[in-house]
């Protein structure tokens, strides 16, 4: 019986020619194909002795199965080129700009609005609405501003008819909730804020004759002025951010409320008027029959459009109704 | 109010310099809203005399001048002034004054020294134009510094009053104010009753007594109205913004702005008969001093004599009585008008008056008088005349009731602790009289203070005097309990987050729009009307969100933007009916969509949005509220939108907005080159939302079979896709279009459908006769209620 060990680095030298599948195949072919070498000398077994075949046989599987390892080798080699071949092709320019929708936003006075009710939220607020077209009665003598009472020309009203205006403010939506909640047979506590859109006839480059204020107002059996400062003083910090923010007080008048203070922040060293706070008046309480020598209450409205400039640097009021589209897409 | 600052300190002594008075005012409430220098910082400038004046050699419009500035010898100064002559008083800048935007160097002026400059009041800043050089008094004390002549080291502050504080509408009241914020003391001057010369009295009836509770009044004849007001005077009146008009009047004036008494001058001479205080009679007519003719009502109060209403009383003087240069005799009024027979009444007429302005706040009941003697002294010593004796009629004068103020109420109101005796202090300090018993004060308040009737007035006052800064911020203490979170509403900022992802810009537009757009766009026959529009294009409520949003498209496309996608969220304003009494408004959000569909970019055909594409938009939004409901987009027509491309949005037969392409001809209107796209959607219908409840999941798998059905060409899909939902098939799951087909092989009006049928069983697997059944029902179902085929 011939020697065939040969064959196996004759193999391992055809199988490394062979570039491609089909060329591996007939390489393969010459081996181990029907008419392969190592097929044929498995056939010619039959031909030894019954003495002489078991060695033989070992022998020739010895080579078969070194051969055959050789092609797997030689058969993952070519998949791992090819494959690698294949990913290369597929290889595209990830830099390029995602196929997408232009990007929406929302307009910054939302933004701040939900801030606030955010903010507010985290310590128990919640929200109240009340319409826009308003009755004289809750927009002014409600809110203890009779009718011919000077400071119905503090607020330049926008009129529908004799007894509609658009509301000046929205302390109104104090007066409401708290009817509403009496109604319920709810007692104090009340925490509320009221945002939304107010309406004053003046339009220059600081006025707009639409604008959006949140009104505030907690009624408890032990809340104080000292606690309004608190409160207000709390949310301008959590909302600007900056601890070493403070707020000022100073007296002021508003009907509804007594004591009545303007509200100033301070702000890169000077003062800033953001809105209007007080105790709420008696006269108020007792429109909702609420008792003021048990309960007592600080409301107080900050100007939304105010607090967005700040917030974002915008330096002028008219950008916010203007809606072009270069500034709104800025605050995404 | 407006006033000069040397005027507060000359009735009030205190050490605060100019910033820290305003400050002070400012935090006990008096706003200092505004605080101007009379001049800007000049020095070196001296009232002069010219001696005399000669040509200029070599100028014909310059005069050599020669100065006397208080100097032993007089000094040289070329000047331009027409007005230079000689015996002029007038400022002179020496040497080495610094003016506003002026030095002044000795120099020579066409060949002839200068030696200083003659001044006009532009020169100085008081004015900004002037003509000539400032002529001054010929009596001024030449060589004085002109600062100190004409008091210039003074400012003008103006105080934004609160409407409360009607006792600071004057001098005295804003000192005494002073006072009791600092503790300074003041120092008004003594007003001494002029004794009666002439028998001569104007006769008064008070028929209105309520209205009027107190009128004194008092004729001085034989004086001359010709004198001229003094300077000082004149200053006081121009530095609280008043004209100085004529001494009679001044004067008035002058009570006004010191005392807060209104005054008013009669032409004695003018009046006819007696003096009567009524109500006008319906529509009678007057001519007020401004020469405005007024038809007055029933409830406007008068002055009257016997030829009719001379005055509207506390508003303004009527013209026929009025006082001139040629005036000898006056009748002096002074009277107080109770606030409610005042106020509104001037507004009606469109006047505002300094006069009605403090009535309607209330003016001091006590001061009534001796604001009459106050003028008396002050027309006697400019205008001579005899003094006749006061008439005074004096009704029910408003009350002081006692305010009790609790010690214990005021700690728990504003937070802080307080000692008795600190509250006694500010009381005092207020001028505010009390008794004090078992920690409760009880406070009379003055007769100027028409603020105090209420426990908290005066928990008002000891915290503003005690200073609002000292007031500490502190954090409520409070008792906790967690809101309540409702889980079947949504909030609405999810249908704005829903927009903003699918690459919507939010606006704010006015809630007022342009009538036009409501009654062409929108066809709202009744529009909420303003009665007060800020514009003309802003007179009408919107009824709808379009109008803004169409407005904001084109105001972007004038702006080089070529798409856009924008939504509101807001209110529309409808009237409840037709009666026009009261108002609906719902919150609605709203969207449009123009241009391409997508930016442009590479890897990607740019095509324009269509119906569709917002339609997608839409159903995001309703997403949550449609589940467990029947949504349905219904063909309709809307005013604003193309007839074929228009839907009408139900839920559960609701309808809850409108979806659709822009009318062309409103695309046209609008000057726009693509179809534009717009929906709204009541929020309120859209944030109801199912809270989800477990269903069993088959663990079976289903079977998909596909089914094509040919039908008429105009048969809604969604209809056919309803009536198999609400046939409820046993084992039928879901069906869906994927495909719409017409053209070749399918008959013309006609339509393919292509439904993929999905089916189930949650107990067992689906065997194919099972299959065959269900589709079988279905293509029944589909020949029966809408003459469908089966299609080869």
């Amino acid at each position: 019986m011939t020697d065939l060990t040969h064959l196996i680095s004759q193999a391992q030298a055809d199988f490394s020619a062979s570039a491609n599948m089909n060329d591996l195949e007939i390489a393969k072919a010459k081996y181990l194909g029907k008419t392969g070498l190592l097929t044929d000398a498995l056939k010619g077994l039959g031909k030894l002795s019954n003495e002489e075949r078991p060695a033989a046989g070992a022998a020739i599987n010895v080579v078969k199965q070194a051969v055959e390892a050789a092609l797997s080798a030689r058969r993952e080699a070519l998949l791992n080129a090819e494959q690698a071949k294949q990913l290369a092709q597929e290889s595209i320019d990830v830099s390029l700009p995602a196929r997408a929708q232009s990007q929406g936003g929302l307009h910054p006075v939302t933004l701040t609005l939900q801030r606030i009710e955010q903010l507010f939220h985290s310590i128990g607020f919640e929200v109240a609405t009340g319409p826009e077209i308003e009755t004289d009665f809750y927009n002014f003598t409600a809110l203890n501003i009779p009718e011919d009472h000077p400071a119905r020309a503090m607020h330049d009203t926008f009129y529908i008819d004799e007894a509609n205006v658009l509301r000046t403010h929205t302390s109104p939506v104090q007066v409401r909730y708290m009817e509403n909640v009496l109604k319920s047979n709810k007692t104090p506590p009340l925490k509320i804020i009221a945002p939304g859109r107010v309406y004053r006839v003046d339009s220059d480059a600081t006025h707009s004759p639409m604008f959006h204020q949140v009104e505030g107002l907690w009624v408890d059996e032990d809340i104080s002025f000292a606690n309004l400062k608190g409160v207000v003083q709390d949310f301008l910090q959590k909302f600007f951010e900056r601890d070493d923010l403070t707020v000022r007080f100073r007296p002021s008048f508003f009907p509804f409320t007594e004591p009545s203070a303007e509200m100033d922040m301070s702000w890169n060293g000077g003062w800033l008027e953001i809105g209007g706070c007080g105790m709420v008046h008696p006269e108020v309480f007792k429109h909702v029959n609420i008792d003021s020598e048990k309960y007592r209450g600080f409301a107080f409205g900050l100007g939304v459009e105010r607090l967005t400039m700040l917030r974002y640097g915008v330096n002028d009021l008219r950008h916010f109704f203007n809606n072009d589209l270069r500034f709104l897409s800025q605050f995404k | 109010m407006q006033f000069s600052e040397n005027w507060l300190r000359s009735l009030v002594t205190t050490d605060l310099d100019s910033q820290a008075l305003s400050h002070a005012l400012t935090m006990a409430g008096l706003e200092v809203e505004d605080m101007q220098p009379v001049a800007a910082p000049f020095d070196k400038v001296v009232v002069a005399k010219i001696i005399s004046v000669a040509k200029h050699p070599d100028a014909d419009r310059l005069q050599v001048c020669t100065v006397d500035v208080g100097l032993p010898q007089p000094i040289q100064i070329v000047c331009g002034a027409a007005n230079a002559r000689a015996g002029l008083v007038a400022p002179c800048a020496l040497v080495g004054a610094e003016l506003p935007g002026i030095s002044i160097k000795q120099a020579k002026v066409r060949g002839v020294d200068s030696f200083g400059m003659m001044c006009s009041s532009k020169e100085l800043g008081l004015t900004a134009e002037a003509s000539g050089l400032l002529e001054l008094d010929n009596a001024a004390p030449i060589g004085q510094d002109i600062r100190q002549y004409l008091d210039l080291d003074d400012h003008v502050l103006t105080l934004k009053l609160t409407p409360n504080r009607s006792d600071c509408l004057s001098l005295v009241g804003i000192a005494r104010d002073v006072a009791a914020i600092t503790g300074a003391p003041t120092c008004f001057e003594e007003i001494i009753e002029a004794p009666s010369e002439a028998a001569k009295t104007q006769a008064v009836s008070v028929i209105e007594q309520a209205a009027c509770p107190r009128y004194c009044g008092r004729v001085i004849s034989g004086l001359n109205a010709k004198a001229s007001t003094p300077a000082w005077m004149v200053k006081r009146l121009e530095r609280s913004g008043l004209r100085s008009i004529n001494v009679l009047v001044d004067v008035t004036n002058y009570v006004l702005l010191a005392l807060g008494q209104p005054m008013h001058a009669f032409d004695a001479a003018k009046l006819k008969g007696d003096i009567s205080v009524r109500f006008a009679k319906q529509n009678e007519v007057i001519t007020l001093l401004n020469e405005q003719a007024v038809s007055l009502k029933a409830d406007d109060l008068v002055i009257a004599d016997s030829s009719g209403a001379i005055a509207l009383a506390g508003i303004m003087g009527g013209l026929a009585t009025s006082v001139d240069d040629e005036t000898t005799s006056v009748f002096l009024e002074s009277a107080y008008f109770s606030p409610s027979a005042i106020a509104g009444k001037a507004r009606r007429l469109g006047l505002s008056t300094d006069s009605s302005y403090r009535f309607e706040r209330g003016v001091d009941f006590a001061n009534t008088r001796l604001a009459l003697e106050f003028a008396t002294q002050l027309i006697k010593q400019l205008c001579g005349g005899s003094v006749g004796e006061i008439t005074e009629i004096t009704g029910v004068l408003p009350a002081r009731f006692a305010v009790k103020l609790r010690l214990s109420r005021l700690v728990s109101v504003l937070g802080i602790p307080f000692a008795e005796e600190k509250v006694a202090q500010l009381l005092t300090q207020l001028g505010f009289s009390y008794t004090l018993s078992a920690s409760v004060f009880t406070v009379v308040p003055p007769t100027y203070r028409f603020d105090i009737s209420i426990e908290e007035d005066l928990i008002e006052e000891i915290a503003r005097l005690h200073g609002y800064d000292h007031i500490p911020a502190m954090a409520p203490v409070a008792n906790l309990s967690m809101l309540a979170a409702p889980e079947a509403r949504a909030h609405q900022n999810k249908l704005r987050d829903r927009l903003v992802s699918a690459g919507y810009q939010e606006l704010v537009n006015y809630s007022f729009v342009d009538e036009a757009w409501e009654t062409e766009l929108l066809a709202n026959a009744q529009p909420i009307k303003l009665k007060n529009p800020i514009a003309s294009n802003l007179s009408v409520m919107r009824s709808s969100l379009w109008g803004g949003l169409l407005d904001s498209l084109v105001y972007n496309l004038n702006r080089k933007q070529d798409r856009a996608m924008m939504f509101e969220l807001g209110a529309s304003y409808h009237y409840a009916d037709a009666k026009k009494l009261s108002f609906v408004e719902s919150t609605r959000i709203a969207g449009l969509a123009y241009g391409s569909a997508k930016p442009e970019q590479w890897g990607l055909n740019s095509s324009d949005v269509d119906f569709f594409e917002i339609k997608a938009h839409v159903d995001t939004l309703l997403a949550d509220a449609c589940a467990g409901k029947t949504l349905s987009y219904e063909k309709a027509e809307h005013n604003a939108l193309h007839p074929g491309q228009t839907a009408r949005i139900t839920l559960d037969g609701i309808n809850i907005g409108w979806i659709g392409k822009l009318h062309p001809k409103w695309q046209q209107h609008y000057g726009l080159t693509k179809s534009t796209f717009l929906f709204e959607l009541d929020v309120d219908a859209v944030l109801n939302r199912r809270i989800p409840a477990y269903q069993e999941v088959s663990k079976l798998l289903p079977v998909r079979r596909d089914l094509a059905v040919v039908v008429d060409e105009d048969l809604a899909v969604s209809a056919l896709l309803a009536s198999i939902k609400k046939a409820n098939i046993a084992m039928l799951m879901d069906v869906a279009l994927f495909d719409i087909y017409q053209g070749s092989g399918i008959a013309e009006n006609k339509k393919s459908l292509a439904l993929s049928v999905l089916m189930h069983d949650t107990q067992k697997t689906l065997t194919d006769s099972d299959a065959d059944a269900v589709m079988a029902n279905l293509l029944q179902l589909l020949e029966n209620d809408f003459n469908a085929v089966l299609r080869n």
